[in-house]
């Protein structure tokens, strides 16, 4: 048996298709993924992401610690609650994992990981604590969940305890606010309005379901992947891993190379590639012909040269093919993809493909 | 439960096939087969006069999550295809055993439909499958 969120029961109760998730049993959906990704779109749907990994950092040290850990700079952090995303490299500039980070004070941050990889993050990083005497702990007393959507930020102040309603209401995005060991960020993974919300593991599932009174739909792992993949997100695994480096993921500017003295984990390997050159792009494909991208198919530029999508699908606000490719930088406004032995043309594009319920793509409307 | 209409014919593959007596027959996918698929989002029939055999691939049926093909039940000759499909692939989440058809096929041994499950065998078979 795989591990349970405290939120399974709201799952199975709410009807959810589970399904095995790095180790975790999760809805998939909970009858009709396109249906949860309209609701996104166009109302609110909240999503359960407490299998992700909350670590809370501490100590004297903890700021240079994460100068040093991470790619981004935390030292760009200056108001409490205030957030960065950034890559976690390894020495060669391979992507350990992509991450948030939460300022509190500069004793005091929290980082958000992702599921599949805990164990290696956290190996990882307490490893590299030790020297600067910061304290690593797992948050596994909490849970998480993502609310998203146009109405996403109204329905959560519907149901949010009254000291956190007006501090909520005012957050800019990309800053958190808390109570006790309620946190409300302004983040997600939609392209849409919204926030990530962590909160105690005995409070999760009585404020799941009051979300759900409110109107909010629960939404499966499903509808979160083809949101996200609309939205131009990276996601861990499939469009980055330890074998590239950001620079080649799109993510070039998550890496802060200012103040040029700060020594981060991967800075010189990346310095070195960016002195090489040659590095390949992270472009957005539509398809022009009839058909649907998936992960790992080839792509065939103009001038011969070869490429691969890192994560296609099928685009249900756009109801078209779509897909982010890792291709050469010599690639122009148009190529192909192999699907299924034939070559069928697509569009280069600048993702996000949709953001805010718009569409973000020439000539295209959202359906 | 999965709906097994009881007049229907079925592939050990999740095909059904209905006799329409005029020489033709009809051919879809099963409820339980559009239901493991989940939301579909694209579908590729095969060309009208394309002679197949049995267990030949002649569709492809792309989901949210995968593609998946679809064989042929019989040998015989494509007469006709459900071209309301290709622009809305959902007909077969819908109504997988109506609307959601998916191709028809003229030329068929009657031998050959005699030799595909019934509605209890094909239930067996799910229940086997569970």
């Amino acid at each position: 048996m795989g591990n349970h969120t405290p939120l399974y029961p709201n799952h199975l109760a709410a009807g959810g298709k589970i399904v095995d998730f790095a180790g975790w049993e999760m809805p998939l959906h909970y009858g009709s993924q396109l249906e949860e990704h309209h609701q996104v779109r166009r109302a609110a749907g909240m999503f359960d992401v407490s299998h992700m990994t909350v670590i809370d950092l501490s100590g004297a040290r903890t700021q240079a610690f994460l100068q040093y850990l991470l790619a981004n700079d935390v030292a760009k952090l200056k108001d409490s609650g205030k957030a960065i995303y950034s890559c976690m490299l390894l020495e060669s500039g391979g992507v350990i994992d992509d991450l948030i980070v939460y300022y509190f004070d500069p004793e005091t941050y929290r980082m958000v990981v992702n599921a599949a990889t805990r164990d290696k993050d956290l190996a990882w990083i307490t490893r590299h604590a030790a020297a600067f005497g910061v304290t690593v702990q797992e948050r596994d007393d909490l849970a998480m969940i993502a609310v998203q959507g146009p109405q996403a930020r109204d329905k959560v102040g519907q149901v949010i305890a009254a000291g956190l309603r007006d501090p909520i209401a005012a957050l800019k995005p990309f800053f958190a606010e808390g109570s006790g060991d309620w946190l409300v960020a302004r983040t997600g993974y939609t392209g849409e309005d919204g926030y990530e919300v962590m909160v105690p593991a005995a409070e999760a599932g009585g404020f799941w379901e009051s979300l759900r009174q409110a109107g909010v739909a629960p939404c499966g792992l499903g509808a979160r992947d083809t949101l996200r993949l609309e939205a131009g997100m990276n996601l861990y695994g499939t469009d980055m891993d330890e074998s590239v480096s950001p620079l080649e993921s799109g993510l070039g500017w998550t890496v802060a190379w200012e103040p040029t003295n700060r020594d981060f984990i991967g800075r010189q390997a990346l310095a070195q590639q960016k002195t090489a050159g040659g590095l390949r792009r992270l472009v957005g494909l539509l398809l022009e012909d009839r058909g649907v991208l998936r992960n790992h198919l080839k792509v065939r530029l103009a001038d011969g040269s070869a490429g691969e999508i890192t994560s296609g699908g099928f685009s249900p606000s756009l109801g078209r093919a779509i897909a982010l490719a890792r291709v050469p930088a010599t690639i122009g406004s148009e190529c192909e993809v192999e699907v299924r032995g034939k070559w069928l043309r697509a569009r280069v594009v600048k993702a996000p493909f949709v953001r805010g319920g718009q569409s973000c793509i020439d000539g295209l409307m959202v359906t | 439960m999965s709906n097994v209409p009881a007049e229907l014919k079925y592939a050990k593959s999740h095909e059904w096939v209905r006799d329409n007596g005029d020489g033709t027959v009809t051919v879809g996918i099963s409820d339980h087969a559009q239901e493991q698929l989940g939301d579909l989002v694209f579908v590729e029939l095969p060309e009208i006069g394309r002679a197949v055999k049995a267990g030949e691939e002649c569709v492809v049926i792309e989901s949210v999550k995968a593609a998946a093909d679809v064989y042929s039940p019989l040998a015989g000759e494509v007469c006709e295809v459900n071209a309301n499909l290709e622009g809305a692939p959902e007909l077969i989440n819908g109504d997988a055993y109506g609307d959601g058809w998916i191709f028809r096929l003229t030329g068929v041994a009657a031998g050959d439909l005699a030799g595909l499950m019934d509605a209890d065998a094909y239930s067996a078979q799910l229940a086997a499958e569970e």
